[in-house]
């Protein structure tokens, strides 16, 4: 039973729209909603294709000790640039971006965005920052990290340096005009018959993102404006011997860069909160409570910053209060996943692709966010801050959280967005591959963060070599499980079963139109006679129909 | 045969879930050993939070698997499952517990970071006694083309207010020994301003009050002993502190966290702790020789790549020896 029932009416034709995007049309400035997120998916997956390389050089050189197969400043520009193209290029991108773009429209019953040249802009905006950013490593590659603290910022590489803030500038924009975009299509362009009840909570999602990303962003773009004077100008905003101060920096780039971390990780709850009731068959649990934890997680993410400076230049009440406020974004985090884990209860859940990486995400993500509890206490910070600890954390939260939401989406949508079906072997194939790799990479890493070893080494102390032997192989088995995937990708977007408009079942707007969805998305623009979530439900639904006719 | 009750199957999965937590929770062994006042206070606290996380992980990963398993679709079935949208005292029970617990580790970890000295830095009587002769001097030769000594120099003008402190144990009393330390690319030079002694190892006695000071000539670097569990960035500009008592003799790494430039891995030096006695032996035999070589292993290792010349290193090591503004 799908949510919308379209009327009866005859359809009306558009003899003016093409039936289908060329595949040229992918190349060009198209102001499509569906094409720029397509345009906004493949290019970051491309992205995530070279960052993983660059993670991949790092892993093979912290086989050993020693610094044998990088040279030191090349390893510090790898990994500046990893970390850089997997957030700005990749995760964000792709997820809100890439499927924001998708599916925000057609869940909620629009024919575009709300400014389809804003969008289109906002898009291109991309490649040449991801152009800048591997053009840097002509002039030797910013080598400060993707946090490019002051002094060292201002000391090496200068001219890469400067490309990498360009770059930044360019995707930090990029961020806010997409913002804007979603606030006012969300705000404006829903269907009439859409109540905020009733709005999919990928939408709710998409709302606290770019609320946000609109908040925070700004701010990032001028700490980095300030850094960019400081280097090629002549000033002083973050010299110390001439009156500035280092500190000022840290301020200014975490107030945008946590906030970041649920830029990230929002768009991947809504998937989540989209793909586990299709598949369980089930009402999501506490609908109310998942969309309002989102808007939470906005609020209180905007104030936890500092603790990323727990052993840096601060005073020790922020210490303490940015403490408890980061413990406290623990609580709407878990609201989440326990709603979805009560979800899954009395379902009947299909184990496909897009459903194993959905439940791999709740794993890894319960577990990353309890070492992120660990983290947010100073005392325990100031002993496993800038270590293997956080890389394992942060990975636990990034790859097993936002790159295995980007997979379920991908698996969950691909019909949608292609009118064909992946294939399911080779999906499961690619999950086992990527759990494995996961934990091989990463799991060990918490252990050697807590034993002593620093993080951003080329070269370190021999006793740990046995332990990074291991992340490394999983480096390998992680990067090998991509092959499964790309292989589905292309073969079945032209060779896949047909999909049809609807194969999972789902009752959210997309499913109402052909697959892929016809330019402009709807001939008749649906109208909503039911929630998103209502699976199993009928009975209730006549009763509840007749309550509202009272009402009217 | 009669059925088991559900809530013996729960009663039980506590108990055990609660058993392996505390196991879990106590025997991890993944911290490394103890040696300074502040680490059993921080592990005792991380394993709390691992105690009670193993719990959180066991319950929620337990139920993802079991709901998996239990409720996945068999072939050939069809239809949806239970229609059920929430269930208000079960969501307000998920909301409450999670933020009991945050706020009970919240208070908790303020009162272990009291403990720890966290909340004194700067809280002696004779914070000032170390700082340059001079500090109107300093500061107006301060703007120099590079910021290396400058920096260290401001640094050292005022009394740290960033870092650890005292821990109440010792509050408002000056330290036992003071060591001026400074963060370069990519050593620690420490400076006994007691003694005049200057090296690129850290000798302290045990059990006894140290406090470093910490500076930095060039960029951010991050003073980390694991095995103290303590951790501070030298900030360029920004005078800091850190406080603690060595509890066992021994040899213990100092480890620069903070990304400091290519090399950044290989800014290693080595903690000494002493007894008191073999402390003032070290003491009495290094005061005088102010030349000692700068951290020999990384010296051998990487001269050649760095670039650090004889020259470099004494120039540094004079500079560190005597912080006054002439000697610049």
């Amino acid at each position: 039973m799908a949510q919308a029932q379209l009327p009866l009416d005859t359809p009306l034709s558009l003899p003016e729209h093409p039936k289908a995007w060329k595949w040229y049309d992918y190349f060009t400035f198209n102001v499509d909603h569906k094409v720029i997120g397509i345009q906004y998916l493949v290019t970051a997956f491309i992205f995530y294709l070279i960052g993983g390389l660059m993670a991949v050089a790092m892993r093979t050189e912290l086989a050993t000790a020693d610094s044998d197969f990088l040279d030191p400043n090349l390893y510090n520009a790898f990994l500046t640039n990893h970390g850089t193209i997997m957030i700005f290029l990749w995760v964000v991108p792709a997820a809100i971006g890439g499927f924001g773009n998708y599916l925000v429209p057609l869940m909620i019953g629009a024919r575009d965005m709300a400014f389809p040249r804003l969008n289109a802009l906002a898009f291109w905006l991309n490649p040449p920052a991801g152009a800048l950013l591997l053009a840097s490593f002509l002039f030797g590659g910013a080598q400060a990290g993707w946090t490019s603290y002051p002094p060292l910022s201002t000391m090496t590489a200068t001219t890469a340096q400067s490309m990498w803030i360009l770059a930044i500038i360019l995707v930090g924009t990029s961020s806010i005009l997409g913002s804007v975009n979603f606030i006012v299509t969300i705000w404006k362009m829903k269907v009439p018959s859409m109540r905020w009840n009733q709005l999919p909570l990928f939408c709710w999602a998409m709302l606290a993102t770019s609320l946000l990303a609109l908040v925070s962003t700004p701010v990032l773009a001028a700490g980095l404006i300030l850094l960019l004077f400081d280097i090629n100008f002549g000033t002083s905003f973050y010299k110390p011997d001439a009156g500035g101060n280092v500190v000022i920096y840290q301020h200014l780039f975490w107030f945008y860069s946590h906030p970041a971390v649920y830029l990230m990780i929002l768009p991947i709850f809504g998937i989540m909160s989209e793909v586990i009731p299709v598949h369980a068959r089930k009402p999501i649990f506490g609908y109310q409570a998942i969309a309002y934890s989102s808007l939470a997680i906005c609020c209180v993410g905007l104030f936890v910053w500092v603790h990323h400076m727990f052993t840096s230049g601060t005073p020790p009440w922020m210490r303490m209060f940015f403490t408890i406020s980061t413990l406290i974004v623990a609580v709407p985090t878990g609201v989440k996943i326990f709603s979805w884990v009560a979800t899954l209860w009395g379902g009947k859940i299909r184990l496909n692709s897009a459903m194993l990486f959905a439940i791999g995400l709740m794993s890894m993500f319960v577990l990353g966010g309890l070492s992120g509890v660990t983290l947010g206490t100073a005392p325990v910070d100031i002993h496993v801050h800038d270590t293997y600890y956080v890389v394992a954390h942060f990975h636990y939260v990034l790859f097993g959280g936002s790159v295995f939401g980007l997979y379920a989406g991908i698996y969950h949508w691909f019909p949608k967005m292609t009118g064909r079906l992946l294939d399911e072997r080779l999906g499961i194939l690619h999950f086992v591959l990527t759990l494995i790799g996961t934990n091989l990479t990463f799991l060990p890493m918490h252990e050697l963060g807590l034993k002593g070893m620093p993080r951003r080494v080329a070269m370190y102390d021999p006793q740990f070599e046995p332990v990074n032997l291991i992340c490394t192989i999983g480096a390998f088995v992680l990067a090998f499980s991509i092959i499964p995937f790309l292989i589905n990708i292309i073969w079945s977007w032209n060779k896949g079963k047909i999909a049809g408009d609807n194969p999972w079942g789902g009752l959210t707007l997309e499913w109402t139109t052909s697959s892929p969805p016809l330019i402009e998305n709807w001939e008749v623009l649906p109208v909503v006679t039911k929630g998103p979530y209502d699976y199993g439900i009928e009975r209730r639904q006549e009763s509840t129909d007749e309550d509202h006719d009272e009402e009217e | 045969m009669e059925q088991i009750p559900a809530s013996i199957w729960t009663l039980t999965a506590g108990v055990v879930v609660t058993l392996i937590s505390f196991w879990v929770g106590h025997h991890h062994g993944l911290l490394p050993e103890q040696a300074s006042e502040q680490a059993p206070l921080v592990d005792n606290f991380f394993d709390i939070m691992l105690t009670i996380g193993t719990a959180l992980f066991l319950v929620v990963q337990g139920a993802i698997i079991l709901f998996v398993i239990r409720y996945r679709r068999r072939a050939g079935e069809e239809g949806d499952g239970l229609p059920v949208e929430g269930n208000l005292p079960l969501e307000a029970f998920w909301t409450a517990i999670p933020a009991l617990i945050v706020i009970f580790l919240g208070i908790y970890s303020v009162d272990i970071f009291q403990r720890m000295g966290g909340l004194n830095p700067g809280d002696h009587a004779m914070h000032s006694m170390h700082a340059p002769k001079s500090g109107m001097a300093v500061v107006a030769q301060a703007p120099s083309k590079t910021t290396s000594d400058a920096t260290a120099l401001l640094a050292a003008a005022q009394p740290p207010e960033i870092g650890i402190g005292a821990s109440p144990d010792v509050q408002g009393k000056a330290p036992d020994l003071v060591v001026d330390v400074a963060g370069m690319q990519y050593a620690w030079i420490f400076t006994y301003p007691d003694s005049g002694i200057v090296s690129g190892e850290l000798h302290i006695p045990v059990g006894k009050d140290v406090q470093l000071n910490l500076s930095a000539r060039d960029v951010i670097h991050s003073f980390w002993v694991p095995q103290f569990r303590l951790k501070q960035d030298a900030i360029p500009g920004v005078p800091t502190e850190l406080r603690f008592k060595a509890t066992k003799v021994g040899t213990y790494p100092v480890v620069c966290a903070e990304l400091c430039g290519g090399y950044h891995g290989a800014m290693r030096t080595q903690v000494i702790v002493h007894t008191p006695e073999d402390f003032e032996t070290w003491r009495r035999q290094n005061q005088g020789i102010a030349t000692a070589p700068v951290i020999p292993s990384l010296r051998d290792r990487h001269i050649h790549e760095m670039g650090v010349t004889a020259e470099l290193v004494a120039q540094v090591e004079a500079i560190a020896h005597d912080p006054s503004p002439e000697k610049l």
